[in-house]
């Protein structure tokens, strides 16, 4: 069966110029980046590109760009190496966030969890009124990754305390502010997975977790993920010439599902949003039903998280827009990326009015429009 | 047999490219992961789901050794996923949680509250796993569904019905917990395992190169840690913020003697012998429990001997409702011999057992199955 993958907020394939750049690398690179002979410079030339062609994407100089395994580690990096005694964030953070300021509270710091209106964004005034002469860091994500919705990370960053933002759903999408500190990921934007970056500006110092080298000026030890990096850097030199097109694409799915499906709405449709994403909500249909429907019919979406399966809450972005259990439940995310068409994008609006149609006949809550 | 030439050949039938998957419900176990094996070696599409009924981690008071073996733990998940994968079929884990607690652990909860001992099994099956485990496979644009169950099922062109039979296996035959299932949920439900023995299963398991085919069987009701229901009692109660079931009071006599205290109706069921800390001439049971007068009634074995009982929200599974009374042999435990008796039907789907020869232990909460030979005729609760 051919596969429609609607799901690029989750991961994207690799681009076919970063497998090129990595296949060479392996293939041919194989030396430490540490070695004094010609073997391990041939090496650390590649990674020194590759952290170049990450500066110029996120707007950083070279020397800011931390290579990590992920964003998961560079927050973690980030937050920890702080050693705040007050953190303010917000109450749609990613879980590698949100599961680390859960933590940094387990260890006694102070964490304000901000809300966000309706339309999915933080207000800047609400951080403002939250702030504490011990605040040390505010954490908000760039863009959420269950809605698409654009924090105002500019305004945040003219408070006065260190800001930190998982940016990886903004790259290639946004343009960048620059401030203390920002994770990224790879595997976002058509890179490999198990490599991404902390971009570290303005004299900001973070206390080490792990201990065992002095690679990446001391910031993070480890032998470096070199064909990892090289695939991130050949990735980043391709972004954001196809954000327009990807937004015709999304509000053509949108549009269409809208058109098609009754009772069916955006959430969080009015807020400020990145091209690629909107999260639909069903009235009536479960979205477990309708994304397991979806995926044997080829198309393959997502409720929620990822990481949500087996997890009895509902997604907590969703709920902190307002909406109730069996909203959120019904809720379904597409993110369009360069995989997809418009005829992908017609024939997933197609099946999604086919399945909701089937769902609502067999549910015994719906009772029609 | 007839009958089960047709039961065995079902999987056997010409399979066209287009038909409709079966969604199997795979809990890692070594028995529906062989159906799923099975159904997908004799060229059905198939779909595999595993439901998340129970969080296991939920209830922190309760000494979770290792939750292996029970459902829902994530080495069950993890083994699912496994065997889904080794048969390259599509598979999800479907979360039941919330109608898992609604529809079975509250009513188990009540249940022994009221001084009756519940079974689980039985309300999983009618109100969970052959109803909105029915609702995901129409999701999946599935028309029949399969499990591990050991139970014959087939369909009988003259009585226009849906037949039941014991398992080939009779040390493994789950009858007692499937005779609530109507018709429209039978028409719909698959058990290949049903005219095989274990060791056949466990072979085939290995046949088919399956992850799990070492894998010890489970036992116990899946979601209480070590068969300790009264813990579990208590430790949901906590949770949900409610004041601990006080129905500790005293135990008595047949005749009204006062023998000793208890810590709980709940921690008796009838029949029980241990654990009543009454020094006695003669080994004393408890013959009933009382959460009115919060009394546990204890007395000599033939005191539990019981000819006649009733019925509750009887289903009639492989014959209509009988309107003269019927002869069956009845079994009220899982484990319990069926012994001959008569049923009659009553009006508001309920039904008075009597026994040829009085039984022992006859339990409210229980279940009363009533067999002909092979067949299940029908069941109900013991009032």
């Amino acid at each position: 069966m051919t596969r429609f993958y609607f799901d690029h907020n989750a991961t994207t394939p690799l681009s076919a110029r970063a497998l090129a750049e990595m296949t060479s690398c392996l293939r041919d690179d194989f030396g430490n980046p540490s070695s004094i002979h010609q073997d391990g410079q041939a090496a650390k030339q590649r990674l020194e590109t590759a952290r170049r062609q990450v500066a110029a994407a996120v707007g950083a100089d070279p020397d800011e760009v931390i290579f990590t395994s992920g964003a998961t580690e560079a927050n973690n990096m980030a937050l920890f190496g702080l050693r705040p005694r007050h953190v303010i964030t917000s109450t749609i953070e990613h879980p590698a966030v949100g599961q680390v300021c859960a933590e940094l509270e387990r260890r006694g710091a102070q964490v304000t969890y901000v809300p966000v209106s309706g339309a999915g964004v933080v207000d800047p005034d609400d951080v403002r009124r939250a702030l504490r002469p011990e605040t040390d860091l505010i954490s908000v994500m760039a863009v959420n990754n269950e809605l698409g919705t654009i924090q105002p990370i500019e305004e945040l960053a003219q408070l006065g305390v260190p800001v930190h933002s998982d940016s990886v759903q903004a790259l290639g999408k946004i343009s960048m502010t620059p401030i203390a500190l920002r994770s990224f990921s790879a595997h976002k934007i058509y890179g490999p997975k198990g490599v991404g970056a902390l971009v570290m500006r303005g004299g900001v110092t973070l206390e080490s977790t792990y201990f065992g080298g002095r690679h990446e000026r001391g910031r993070r030890p480890g032998t470096e993920n070199l064909s990892g990096a090289v695939g991130f850097g050949a990735a980043a030199t391709e972004l954001g010439a196809d954000h327009a097109p990807m937004m015709a694409l999304r509000d053509r799915l949108e549009q269409g599902i809208v058109d098609r499906v009754p009772q069916s709405f955006v959430n969080a449709g009015t807020g400020p949003r990145v091209g690629n994403t909107t999260n639909i909500r069903f009235d009536g249909v479960e979205g477990e039903a309708m994304l397991i429907a979806l995926d044997l019919k080829g198309f393959a979406v997502s409720s929620g998280a990822a990481c949500s399966s087996g997890k009895v809450e509902p997604s907590h972005v969703l709920m902190a827009l307002g909406l109730s259990k069996d909203q959120a439940r019904s809720s379904i995310r597409f993110s369009v990326g360069r995989t997809n068409d418009a005829a992908q994008v017609d024939a997933l609006v197609e099946a999604v009015a086919t399945v909701a149609a089937r769902l609502r006949k067999l549910s015994p809550v719906y009772v029609g429009v | 047999m007839a009958v089960l030439e047709v039961q065995n050949s079902v999987g056997e039938r010409a399979v066209t490219g287009t038909e409709a998957p079966i969604a199997v419900a795979m809990s890692g176990g070594v028995d529906s992961s062989v159906v799923a094996g099975l159904l997908k070696r004799q060229g059905h599409a198939v779909v595999g789901l595993t439901m998340q009924l129970w969080n296991q981690q939920r209830l922190p008071d309760l000494a979770s050794d290792k939750a292996s073996g029970r459902c829902c733990s994530l080495d069950d998940v993890y083994d699912a996923r496994a065997v889904a994968g080794h048969l390259g079929i599509p598979y999800y884990l479907v979360n039941f949680e919330d109608r898992f607690e609604q529809s079975v652990v509250k009513p188990f909860v009540d249940s022994y509250l009221r001084g009756e001992t519940p079974i689980p099994c039985t309300l999983c099956n009618n109100f969970v796993k052959f109803d909105q485990f029915l609702d995901m496979a129409d999701a999946a644009g599935a028309d029949k569904i399969a499990t591990g169950h050991y139970a014959r099922l087939w369909f009988d062109d003259e009585k226009q019905r849906w037949q039941m039979g014991r398992s080939a296996d009779s040390t493994k035959d789950q009858t007692y917990f499937l005779w609530g299932l109507t018709q429209p949920q039978l028409a719909r439900a698959m058990f290949p395992l049903g005219g095989m023995i274990k060791t056949e299963v466990r072979e085939l398991a290995l046949a088919l190169g399956l992850p799990v085919a070492e894998k010890p069987d489970s036992q116990e009701i899946c979601f209480v840690p070590n068969g300790d229901y009264a813990a579990f009692i208590d430790a949901y109660f906590k949770e949900q913020g409610l004041a601990p079931a006080t129905t500790e009071g005293e135990i008595v006599s047949t005749s009204g003697e006062r023998l000793g205290t208890h810590g709980g109706t709940h921690r008796y069921t009838v029949g029980q012998r241990r654990g009543l800390g009454i020094a006695a001439k003669e080994p004393l049971y408890v013959i009933s429990t009382n959460p009115m007068t919060q009394q546990v009634i204890v007395g000599r074995p033939d005191d539990l001997l019981r000819q006649e009982f009733t019925v509750r929200d009887v289903n009639w599974v492989s014959m209509a409702e009988p309107d003269v009374p019927v002869r069956a042999e009845v079994r009220i435990r899982n484990k319990h011999a069926p012994a001959p008796a008569t049923v009659s039907a009553l009006p508001g789907g309920r039904a008075t057992v009597r026994f040829d020869e009085a039984q022992r232990a006859v339990t409210p909460g229980q279940s009363a199955v009533f067999y002909g030979g092979e067949l299940v005729l029908g069941g109900g609760w013991i009032e």
